[in-house]
């Protein structure tokens, strides 16, 4: 992997708009049961402009960050040895359906150790206002050759 | 769930929306778990809903081929329910503040059998909620912080623990 890829910031995305089925769908996908993520009445009694999305739905617009990190030329990143190491999130507010949301990938660091690469990349998610959402973060370990 | 497996006598908050704001927490306080039998199905389904279409989710071929055990279920399907008891247990997800795992060991999702995920949520850490503070000669000023909890997640599968530094923060006081 490309050390010199530590710091690199990455294009906006094409902005993602949040549906409310899509929302739903993911939800039960990850066995989500809590009405403020399905039942619009519950989420606005709960303060919120619409159903609210799992904690991990920020994964899905964080996903066309990643992409453009695995596929920038020089990277040097082979898609077949990429294993999930770490992921986190980071809120300033829940993404709620509606919310039409850019992400920005900035490449925190690349370390390499016993022969695999680690390459840790924030992507920082904000609104249509230009306000924060969450951050997400992977660290993507490429393995390397056996 | 069955009770035998959340461990009810630690289990002392165990039930939607049982966190009210006057609740009083401890260090170790187990406060939630769930078990979730999940099987190939809940597999297409996470594709389907999040993108993620790694045939090594859903192919025993292909998972084969790479030198997998068989097929795995998305590590972001564990980290995604691993979170839902402490969200029913809040009642409102966005408490939740900020939420990490490591993706330590895989699930291998059987054909027919499926796998069971073991769920068990415990207070970590609390944080009080702290005033704003003016700088100082040695110190930058620093912005008022409500009072937080770190809840740390157990994700068991077979007896072997499938995520590490499992850890949400979620904000202790309601909207």
């Amino acid at each position: 992997m490309n050390p010199e890829l530590v710091g690199r910031v990455f294009d906006a995305t094409t902005p993602y708009l949040v549906g409310r089925e899509k929302v739903r769908e993911f939800a039960r996908a990850v066995f989500a049961t809590n009405p403020v993520n399905l039942d619009v009445d519950a989420a606005r009694a709960a303060g919120y402009a619409d159903i609210v999305a799992p904690p991990s739905f920020a994964v899905v617009v964080q996903e066309q960050t990643l992409a453009q990190l695995l596929s920038e030329p020089d990277a040097g990143i082979d898609f077949s040895r990429v294993v999930h190491g770490e992921q986190r999130f980071s809120f300033t507010r829940p993404i709620v359906a509606g919310d039409l949301l850019t992400a920005v990938l900035t490449v925190a660091s690349v370390k390499t150790l016993a022969g695999n690469s680690m390459v840790t990349a924030l992507s920082d998610i904000t609104d249509s206002d230009g306000r924060h959402v969450v951050t997400a973060s992977s660290t993507l370990v490429v393995r390397g050759d056996a | 769930m069955t009770a035998a497996e959340l461990n009810p006598a630690a289990a002392t908050n165990v039930g939607p929306g049982n966190l009210t704001d006057d609740a009083v927490l401890a260090v170790g306080d187990v406060v939630a778990g769930a078990v979730f039998p999940i099987t190939r199905d809940s597999l297409v389904r996470y594709a389907g809903a999040s993108g993620d279409f790694n045939a090594i989710h859903y192919r025993d071929d292909v998972a084969a081929a790479v030198g997998l055990p068989g097929v795995l279920a998305h590590g972001m399907l564990t980290m995604g329910l691993a979170v839902q008891p402490v969200i029913d247990w809040l009642g409102d997800p966005g408490r939740v503040l900020d939420y990490q795992v490591r993706f330590t060991r895989p699930v291998v999702v059987d054909p027919v059998e499926g796998a069971k995920l073991i769920v068990s949520a415990k207070v970590g850490k609390i944080t009080p909620e702290a005033d704003a503070a003016p700088a100082t000669a040695d110190a930058p000023a620093t912005a008022a912080t409500p009072a937080t909890a770190r809840i740390d997640l157990t994700v068991t599968y077979n007896g072997d623990t499938v995520l590490g530094k499992a850890q949400v923060v979620i904000a202790l006081a309601g909207r």
